[in-house]
């Protein structure tokens, strides 16, 4: 790993190092108890039974069989809990068990609670439901039409169309026509899951009046408020703790049936209630990767300058609504942020299918259409023949810009990130050779959206800071899903407080005990909740130098800071003088975004963010001309972090992300077949182990951000998205075919060398855009400048 | 979790005393030797025996045991990773130890047995699933149901032979030692299996496999191919042992096993006979692998597309009878 | 034969602590750690011997408790993560790990640690290659295993 800094004179301590992170001792003696190694005193064990049928009405559920089972404790249905409820304000419309129709198989039905997981399994299978069938519906194209018996929702619309949108920003036609040369192209993005190691689990008790879940969630804030809506109960009468976590990657960002289950069931037994899911129903659970299909058309002038660009996409969302709205804008809001495109439009569609429920996966709507886009402009360079780089470069954003779009861009490292990769992998000086291949491609992402999940004025992330003769501790909501969180913070407030980040307590993850933040997802935490943490520090900071200052009568500013020590004093000493002299010592940070980062259009609020990140990579491969297998060589990545606040977690993160881009580049895929899920066990999805993986070099620019902390940027998403582009174009550099289609497995490869052999375009991947009555298109006006300095 | 169904264990101490409890409760138990294949399908109800005999206490089933014609016995119960390690089958098999040493995980491996490998149960992807997932989908042939799933028109269940050891152990001219009621008897591994993904073995389900002979090599040199998505943990797509004698640069014989693309190995020995007394080379490889895997017979059951799969058998084949000839 | 199912004495040594357990037959090795002697160290990601989290090691050797009948190994000494470290002292390979990185969620840790050990115990400068194979059936979904492969490399040479 390099770093290359643009900030010259640093004295920071710790902020930057590589050191190890704050909660690695626990988990590598497997003494940290993640959710289900929670055991409480008389725990009851829940099952769920979930639907064999892709789309059925409910006639009737009994369960009389079930509770006739010796140590069934309980059995609850949907009519035990009629709340609908989803992570968006517009899709609440999800049942923790359903109880008129099942719009998936693996779809909950009911649940038991019961002595042990034996008994519960047998339980739920004594459970007699009875469904009238209805119409399955499978694909992208099948949901679009009108359907033939009802909806799988009775909301949305038309039809099960469940989310539309249509933006125009600047003169679009006039672009075109002002193009020397115009090209279209369709891609196909295959749905995928985030496949953690760790299967979904929950604990709940209900004492007095008091609930409390334990949960391997990412998100214990919008569980809590998910809570208080099914159950009718004050915010104040719920506790979410987030368990340690194994894996996230979006899969754990809804509010969740099983969580909603054993809340409800420990109410009804007074015990605590235990559901731990199996890897099967994980893949129901899902929340993954959206499948994408996409059409784009760009125009460019002579000298390879986008003029115009035209996007379109459609979404197989599956049964529920989760994220998609979001999701949705998302396939159609990044674009800009890494070319400067004149004028833009996009038209996107959302619909429902008899498939588990799409979601936030790592990239969150953006590697699907950053796929398509970065192999679109592959095709564009060959065509009017410029390099794949030059033709990058030449519309590439410039720092401290607004898009098209009216995001606000900020510290911007795309050349930088650029120069690294092309330089250190002589991409542009390979030899051509038939078998090998080289792929580049760039790409950006937000560190945390810049609007919540749901409308408030409310900061995004909170944050304390106790400090007292026992010590500091730092408390906020956000929850580390092993993407490294708490050391973040810890780290922050070390740097402030001249300690070292095993020095400062956090308590985190926890709605009882810590302020509220949003969560871990849209790359947010470091960001806001780092910013929190050091408005909270810097206070600290201030407050036990200036107790320190009056006792060495000089001025704050030549009380030095470090090494545990603050001035003369130790960093203890100086604590119990700071509370002589002020009393208990606590301080408070909080960040919300700035106002001035996005447009006030309707839809606006998908892309805005207070930075992005960006990413540069390269990938280096042998594809097989026979059998179209791949061997992977080298990955180059870069990555414009901002400033690294651990060196070490940002490497892990930028190589977890290339690791993950790469996989579901060339094997994962959420697969259907006869309206079930073709593979859902870990032997046949298939996710790269040791064996696929190769080496990675990783390059971190530092453009240091002039609000992140300390000027830092995310690292947990942003270096997924260019691997993905970079290995299928890398694919076409080795054997001059096209597979327009993820994952690039061998069997396509093969079937477009076929194709080529035979004469006919060298390709495989959808070869047409399905015509879909997209909403009257809202023409946007450009960004008032003078609401913003730029 | 997934937790297995409710069972009895038995821990027998000899293989008489194996033979007659499992004679004792015919199709109620199954033996168990390593229990990386017989375990997960118990965990997905897709065997459901109320009795699981323990062969691992057996020790006759243990051991590597050089015969008098210079090859070699080994038992049942030896593991696949003892296999790998052996240096004096490595020298005498190395396709078959290779084979070994591709089977799944090397966790796996330190479990599983050579001769549950060989007994291996084949394998389909709308029959290796839950039992919940089964009942969704319907069952099918294999288990609780009456169609193939992914042939309705077929007769017999076209579930897939997944054994990387038996193709490389027939194209040794391998036997086994069967013990059941009425004594033993010693069969080639080749007619171990039969046409049919439900009754793939000949076996008697009374009876235990407790050792694979290797005959002596001679002049044999062997390799095995296996094709998968992964380099690691995933069963074959396409195996391929090749077996070959050489004289100087020409072929004296040589023959070829293939997997994975049926019910059970297929010898297609008879192809290679273009190669004797012949020197290899491109065209001819080629065409004796075309003619070869003309018997493959893939279908939408498992991983990747079956049409790759049909054409990753030619290969493979070309693979391993090239790699045989280089091996030594 | 008792009934179907029915309890049974299980003698087992884990951690080098001999254990006497009434267990069901059906309960796997992976079930009697985590709840009947509540070593909940070694996970579950699979259940079917398809990712490698739940790895011990019987006799030194890694095996995937998920598919191993605890009667199958009766008189075998078992080693789960909560045995690796000498005491309060982090094993080299743990250390290894923490210094590079080499965890992020640490779900699939426990495994990848014991695999890392194992592999070392019998060879203490193993190349990329051997590591990649040693480990291939441990998935991990964090680190990408780069920073492992440097942990288990940095590791050996620690214990050379």
């Amino acid at each position: 790993m390099t770093t290359v800094s643009l900030d010259e004179n640093t004295d920071l301590r710790v902020i930057g190092k590589s050191l190890p992170k704050v909660d690695s001792v626990g988990k590598l003696i497997g003494l940290t108890a993640y959710a289900d190694d929670i055991e409480l005193p008389n725990t009851l064990y829940c099952k769920l039974l979930r639907s064999h049928h892709p789309h059925a009405r409910i006639l009737s559920i009994d369960s009389s069989a079930a509770l006739a089972i010796e140590g069934v404790v309980a059995v609850i249905t949907g009519e035990d809990l009629p709340i609908k409820y989803g992570i968006m304000p517009t899709s609440q419309d999800e049942h923790a068990l359903e109880y008129e129709k099942v719009r998936f198989v693996g779809d909950p039905v009911a649940a038991v609670a019961a002595v042990d997981e034996e008994t519960a399994l047998a339980a739920c299978r004594a459970i007699l439901v009875e469904y009238e069938p209805l119409e399955a519906i499978e694909s992208i194209e099948h949901g679009l039409l009108p359907p033939s018996d009802e909806p799988i929702h009775d909301y949305a619309g038309p039809g099960n169309i469940h989310r539309m949108g249509a933006l125009e920003f600047g003169e679009v036609d006039e672009g075109f026509a002002n193009s020397s040369f115009i090209r279209e192209d369709v891609f196909f993005y295959e749905g995928n899951t985030h496949l953690p190691m760790e299967q979904h689990s929950a604990t709940a008790t209900f004492v007095g009046d008091q609930l409390t879940l334990w949960s391997s969630t990412q998100n214990p804030h919008y569980v809590h408020r998910a809570l208080a809506r099914v159950f009718e109960m004050p915010m104040g009468h719920i506790r979410v703790i987030a368990a340690p976590h194994g894996g996230g990657f979006g899969g754990k960002s809804d509010p969740f049936s099983h969580e909603m289950a054993v809340c409800k069931l420990a109410m009804i037994t007074g015990r605590p209630v235990k559901c731990t899911l199996t890897r099967e129903e994980v893949f129901y659970v899902h929340r993954g990767r959206h499948p994408v299909l996409m059409w784009v058309r760009t125009g460019v002038a002579k000298d390879g300058k986008i003029l115009a660009m035209h996007f379109k996409t459609a979404l197989d969302g599956g049964a529920y609504g989760s994220y998609g709205p979001a999701s949705m804008l998302y396939t159609g809001a990044l674009q800009t942020t890494t070319y400067n495109i004149p004028a833009y439009r996009f038209e996107g569609v959302r619909v429902f299918t008899n498939k588990a429920p799409c979601g936030p996966k790592r990239g969150h709507g953006t590697p699907q259409p950053r796929f398509a886009l970065e192999l679109h402009l592959d095709k564009i360079a060959e065509a009017i023949g410029l390099n794949p780089v030059e033709l990058r470069r030449r519309n590439y954003v410039k720092p401290y810009t607004r898009t098209i779009n009216h995001l606000r861009i900020t510290s911007c490292g795309i050349e930088e990130v650029t120069d690294r990769v092309v330089e250190a992998s002589g991409f542009l000086d390979r030899k051509k050779r038939l078998g090998h291949g080289m792929g580049f491609a760039v790409s950006a992402y937000m560190c945390g959206a810049g609007l919540p999940i749901y409308w408030n004025r409310l900061p995004h992330s909170e944050c304390i800071i106790q400090v007292n003769r026992g010590g500091v501790t730092l408390y906020c909501g956000a929850t580390d899903i092993g993407q490294g969180s708490d050391t973040v913070l810890a780290t922050v407030a070390a740097e402030q407080l001249g300690l070292w980040p095993t020095d400062v307590r956090i308590v985190s993850g926890d709605t009882g005990l810590a302020p509220v933040d949003l969560g871990s997802y849209s790359s947010r935490v470091t960001f806001m909740a780092g910013n929190a943490a050091l408005q909270a520090a810097k206070e600290m900071r201030e407050i036990i130098v200036k107790a320190v200052a009056e006792k060495m009568e000089c001025s704050p500013s030549e009380v030095m800071v470090g090494d545990g020590k603050i001035g003369e004093l130790s960093f203890e000493e100086a604590v119990v003088l700071a509370e002589e002299r002020f009393g208990m010592l606590s301080t408070r940070g909080s960040y919300s975004p700035p106002a001035n980062i996005g447009g006030k259009f309707k839809a606006a609020g998908v892309g805005p963010s207070p930075a992005y990140s960006y990413s540069a990579a390269v990938v280096d491969l042998d594809a097989d001309p026979y059998s179209g297998e791949i061997r992977l060589n080298k990955v180059w990545i870069a990555h414009d972090i901002g400033r690294s606040i651990n060196a070490l977690a940002v490497k892990g993160q930028v190589e977890g992300g290339v690791y993950m881009g790469l996989s579901e580049a060339m094997m994962e895929g959420q697969l259907y077949r006869h309206g079930l899920h073709k593979q859902p066990s870990m032997l046949d999805y298939k996710a790269f182990t040791f064996m696929e993986m190769p080496e990675v070099e990783t390059f971190l620019v530092e453009t240091i951000d002039l609000e992140g902390p300390y000027g830092a940027k995310e690292a947990g998403q942003g270096p997924l998205l260019p691997v993905i582009p970079a290995v299928v174009s890398a694919v076409h550099d080795a054997l001059g075919v096209w597979v327009d289609e993820v994952p690039i497995t061998s069997d396509k490869i093969m079937r477009a060398m076929d194709a080529k052999v035979k004469g006919r375009e060298g390709r495989y991947g959808p070869k047409i855009f399905p015509n879909i009555s997209y909403p009257t298109i809202v023409k946007v006006p450009p960004f008032d400048a003078s609401s913003s300095a730029f | 979790m997934l937790r297995l169904p409710r069972f009895s264990y038995l821990r027998p101490g000899s293989v008489a005393e194996a033979a007659q409890v499992l004679s004792e409760y015919g199709s109620r138990a199954r033996v168990v030797a390593g229990g990386t294949d017989l375990l997960p399908k118990m965990k997905r109800g897709q065997m459901e025996p109320e009795v699981v005999i323990g062969l691992g206490h057996i020790n006759e089933l243990r051991g590597i045991r050089a015969t008098e014609d210079g090859g070699f016995e080994i038992g049942a119960c030896v593991t696949l990773s003892e296999v790998v390690a052996s240096p004096e089958l490595r020298a005498a098999y190395p396709g078959y130890v290779h084979a070994a040493a591709l089977v799944s995980t090397p966790a796996l491996r330190n479990s599983g047995t050579i001769g549950g490998n060989l007994c291996v149960d084949t394998r389909c992807n709308y029959y290796d699933e839950s039992y919940e997932w089964r009942k969704a989908l319907g069952f099918c042939m294999k288990k609780d149901g009456n169609i193939c799933r992914v042939a309705p028109a077929s007769a017999t269940c076209r579930a897939i032979a997944s054994s990387d050891t038996a193709p490389a152990a027939i194209s040794m001219g391998a036997t086994v030692v069967l013990v059941g009621p009425n004594g033993q008897r010693e069969v080639p591994v080749e007619s171990l299996y039969q046409d049919d993904g439900q009754f793939y073995m000949t076996k008697a389900p009374d009876e235990i496999l407790t050792s694979l002979r290797m005959p002596s090599p001679g002049h044999w040199k062997s390799s095995y191919v296996k094709v998968r998505n992964r380099g690691s943990i995933d069963f074959p797509l396409v195996g391929v042992a090749a077996a070959i004698q050489m004289k100087g640069s020409l072929v004296e014989a040589c023959r070829i096993v293939i997997t994975a693309v049926g019910p059970q190995p297929l010898d297609v020995s008879q192809a290679a006979g273009a190669l004797v007394g012949k020197e290899i080379d491109d065209t001819l490889l080629e065409e004796v692998a075309t003619e070869a895997a003309k018997p493959a017979r893939p279908l939408d059951n498992a991983d990747l597309s079956y049409v790759w799969r049909k054409r990753m058998t030619r290969r493979a084949i070309e693979q391993a009878i090239r790699e045989a000839a280089e091996v030594g | 034969m008792g009934n179907i199912g029915s309890r049974e004495i299980l003698r087992l040594s884990v951690n080098g602590r001999q254990h006497e357990l009434l267990v069901k037959p059906y309960a796997t090795l992976l079930e009697v750690l985590r709840e009947d002697l509540r070593l909940t160290g070694t996970k579950h990601g699979c259940e079917a011997g398809e990712c490698g989290a739940c790895v011990v090691l019987v006799d030194g050797t890694p095996q995937l408790s998920c598919l191993v009948l605890p009667g199958q190994i009766e008189g075998s000494e078992v080693t789960t993560i909560e045995g690796v470290s000498n005491g309060s002292e982090l094993h080299p390979v743990q250390q290894a790990f923490m210094d590079h990185g080499a965890l992020q969620c640490g779900y699939c840790t426990p495994g990848m640690v014991l695999s890392s050990k194992a592999l070392l115990d019998s060879n203490p400068s193993p190349t990329r290659d051997e590591i990649n194979e040693a480990l291939s059936g441990n998935l991990c979904r964090c680190t990408g295993y780069v920073s492992i492969i440097e942990a288990v490399e940095d590791a050996g040479r620690a214990m050379a």
